[in-house]
């Protein structure tokens, strides 16, 4: 326990500088991306076209790449499939102007990870990116989850707080624990969406909202410390302590 | 249709045509030598056979009489008008008795049948050819073999096929028959032959003249349609004389086409004319209010408001945007090949789960009566959007019920079809036109005009419709409205 090494990163996931790299053909989209991320607290470097950002890619230890789909010398998605076969395996978001309903299945069959469609809100972005990173995403082997004193058993299907037991029904299950899986970082709602509901598309009325303020209920009344926020402008993120 | 040569050579008709001709001139001439040929043989062997015959006869006149009752028949037979050729020669090859004065050289020399055509002279003719010559050598000189001798030889005397006999008495004996008739014979038949072969040929070419002139002018009357069409007159059509031919076939199939095209075409521009009207007033009020924020003083406080409005409002606009997008390529008849099973009792179930806590937060119940899979082929992503737009627009209308709100979604099987149904208890759409506009592209009527959307959503759940070959209707519902999403059943089913 109090071997820092070993001290399972569930309380608070890693939300540490990321080495992002950047390739789009739109000078002006890239520096605000460029900007944007220095804003955060990130570091990225920036590519103008496929050739150039895939040699970038191939040589440099990124933890998150954004990439274009369409580009001048080489389209986004050869320069992932390239990626992929010399196995690289950083993860990878498509930001495309498509936005056709196949578009987001051939662009992760290319092996992206993650797929937004232009235009996109900048916090939509750097929440997927941060989800994305590498260094962050162990918990998929962890069978406990733990935030504050929230504790969610994947095997037994059973949420407590602070060893009180609390009835979730199936999808608000599902819901908390993708919370839970991201803790410390931002969960949009189309996030949820997809994650919890495997839709892709924007529901017209705040039906996440609801089921969020529901889940809310459940997990903090009767507790005196709020652990799931709203992050205005952006979403949601569970956080203890 | 004044065509020079080159530019008639461009058509498709005249370079097959031309081929045709070349094959067909070819095939012709091989004809022509393969009669002439055949008939030469034929004409031999006939001659053969009569040289045969008389030989015959000649053969039995020895047996009755020996050489004198032969000589004296040869003699007889040499008279004839028309006669064969015939020659007696002792051992040593000097001509005895016959009709033939002299002969190429050698031809005697051998028993049997000549092997070739040889030259030879009858009795009378010579005087003639020496006035005509002026040589008497030239007819007996020695033919080496040389082809361009022979000939002069054959055109001065005559060529002849024979049978060579040597006699019991070592005697040589002649029987011939002159080629004179059986060449004549070929020169007709060629001549014949190569006149109907240059007949049909000019035959051909009058009909591809005719025939393929008035295929030609088809055509030219259709670039020339297609021409007005291409230089913007849309409305324009392939003529078709109604003749039911292919080009007719063929007019029509375009023509279709054409009407097809046009239909796209005035889809496109309602979309371009809506997009227009739509996207321009929030359009402007973005502007007006990043204009209003910049002039003037104002707090910070009042620029972070007005900036979060502006990307709130442009959000909305995206959506907007992205929707019309959806509802067009959807309407075009976007192929996915991600259409595969969908079970829309699931589809259901889902979309009641999820608009579950929006509709008890409203006070509306919602309720999915669904037992069983309802297997439809189709975009579970799509069929999903759809629905949740209409159960989203159930529970929005079904506020204002008289009674205890309540939104009902049934799924049910009919004869080759299955419908979903949502039906709301609130105050409907009691006018029929209203109902049918309803799924009109930015239609709102008067009284959602209050809720907030984008008019797109019903839109977007009938282009889904359509996509999957089903259709959307708007019923009436005791109270309330039923919206009813018709799927074509998979056909196992």
């Amino acid at each position: 326990m109090q071997m820092p090494a070993t001290q399972p990163s569930s309380e608070i996931a890693y939300n540490g500088p990321m080495k992002i790299l950047v390739i789009e053909d739109d000078r002006e989209a890239a520096d605000y991306l460029q900007k944007a991320f220095t804003e955060a607290g990130h570091t990225a470097h920036v590519a103008g076209d496929g050739e150039t950002g895939f040699a970038l890619a191939d040589a440099g230890d990124y933890d998150v790449m954004v990439i274009d789909r369409m580009m001048p010398r080489r389209d986004g998605l050869s320069v992932i499939a390239g990626l992929r076969s010399r196995g690289n395996t950083t993860p990878v978001l498509i930001l495309s102007a498509l936005g056709e309903v196949d578009d987001r299945v051939t662009g992760l069959r290319a092996g992206g990870d993650d797929y937004l469609t232009k235009p996109y809100a900048f916090s939509e972005l750097l929440a997927r990116v941060e989800v994305l990173n590498r260094r962050a995403s162990a918990k998929e082997a962890e069978t406990v989850y733990r935030v504050g004193d929230l504790e969610l058993d994947r095997l037994s299907h059973s949420v407590r707080r602070a060893a009180r037991e609390i009835t979730l029904q199936p999808r608000e299950f599902r819901l908390l624990e993708y919370l839970m899986r991201h803790a410390g970082q931002v969960v949009t709602r189309t996030m949820l969406l997809e994650n919890v509901w495997d839709y892709h598309f924007d529901p017209q009325t705040n039906v996440i909202d609801v089921h969020v303020s529901r889940l809310r209920g459940k997990i903090e009344k009767g507790f005196d410390k709020p652990i799931l926020h709203t992050v205005r402008g952006a979403g949601y993120m569970l956080k203890g302590g | 249709m004044a065509l020079s040569v080159p530019a008639i050579m461009k058509t498709t008709a005249a370079r097959l045509s031309a081929l045709y001709l070349l094959l067909f001139a070819l095939c012709a001439v091989l004809l022509v030598f393969y009669m002439t040929s055949l008939s030469a043989r034929m004409l031999t062997a006939q001659t053969q056979e009569t040289i045969n015959d008389e030989v015959l006869g000649l053969a039995r006149a020895y047996q009755r009489g020996g050489l004198p009752v032969l000589v004296r028949v040869v003699e007889n037979r040499s008279r004839q008008p028309g006669a064969n050729l015939y020659l007696i020669a002792d051992a040593n090859g000097q001509i005895l008795t016959g009709n033939v004065q002299s002969l190429e050289p050698g031809v005697i020399d051998t028993e049997g049948w000549t092997t070739e055509p040889f030259s030879y002279k009858r009795f009378g003719e010579g005087e003639l050819d020496r006035l005509r010559s002026g040589t008497s050598d030239q007819t007996t000189a020695p033919a080496t073999g040389d082809n361009a001798a022979r000939q002069s030889e054959g055109e001065q005397g005559h060529n002849a096929i024979a049978l060579v006999l040597r006699l019991p008495n070592q005697m040589i004996m002649l029987v011939g028959r002159d080629l004179g008739e059986p060449e004549r014979f070929r020169a007709v038949i060629r001549r014949a032959l190569t006149l109907a072969l240059g007949m049909m040929g000019l035959g051909g070419l009058l009909i591809w003249f005719f025939v393929g002139r008035a295929a030609l002018k088809r055509i030219d009357s259709v670039s020339e349609a297609s021409r007005r069409i291409m230089g913007g007159d849309l409305s324009g059509r392939l003529p078709v004389t109604g003749a039911g031919d292919e080009f007719d076939r063929l007019s029509e199939n375009l023509n279709s086409m054409l009407a097809r095209i046009a239909t796209l075409n005035e889809g496109l521009k309602q979309v371009s004319d809506n997009i227009a009207h739509d996207l321009k007033t929030p359009l402007t009020r973005l502007r007006n209010r990043a204009e209003a924020t910049l002039s003037g003083k104002h707090k910070p406080a009042d620029y972070r408001q007005a900036l979060e409005g502006t990307i709130a409002e442009s959000d909305q606009l995206i959506k907007t945007f992205n929707a019309i997008l959806m509802i067009s390529r959807l309407e075009a008849g976007y192929s996915s090949e991600h259409t595969n099973r969908v079970d829309l009792a699931a589809a259901v179930r889902d979309v009641a789960e999820l608009y579950e806590p929006v509709a008890e937060e409203a006070g509306v119940s919602l309720q999915a009566e669904v037992n069983g899979a309802f297997l439809v082929d189709g975009n579970r992503e799509l069929i999903g959007q759809a629905l949740s737009n209409i159960v989203d627009n159930a529970i929005k209308y079904s506020t204002d019920s008289t009674s205890k709100p309540a939104v009902r979604v049934t799924l049910e099987r009919t004869h080759g079809e299955i419908r979903l149904c949502v039906a709301d208890n609130g105050q409907g759409i009691p006018d029929d036109a209203d109902r049918a506009r309803a799924t009109e592209r930015f239609v709102r009527l008067e009284k959602s005009r209050s809720q907030p959307g984008s008019g797109l959503g019903l839109s977007l759940a009938k282009a889904v419709m359509t996509f999957h070959y089903g259709q959307l209707d708007l019923l009436p519902g005791n109270p309330g409205l039923s919206v009813v999403m018709s799927f074509p059943a998979r056909e196992d089913h």
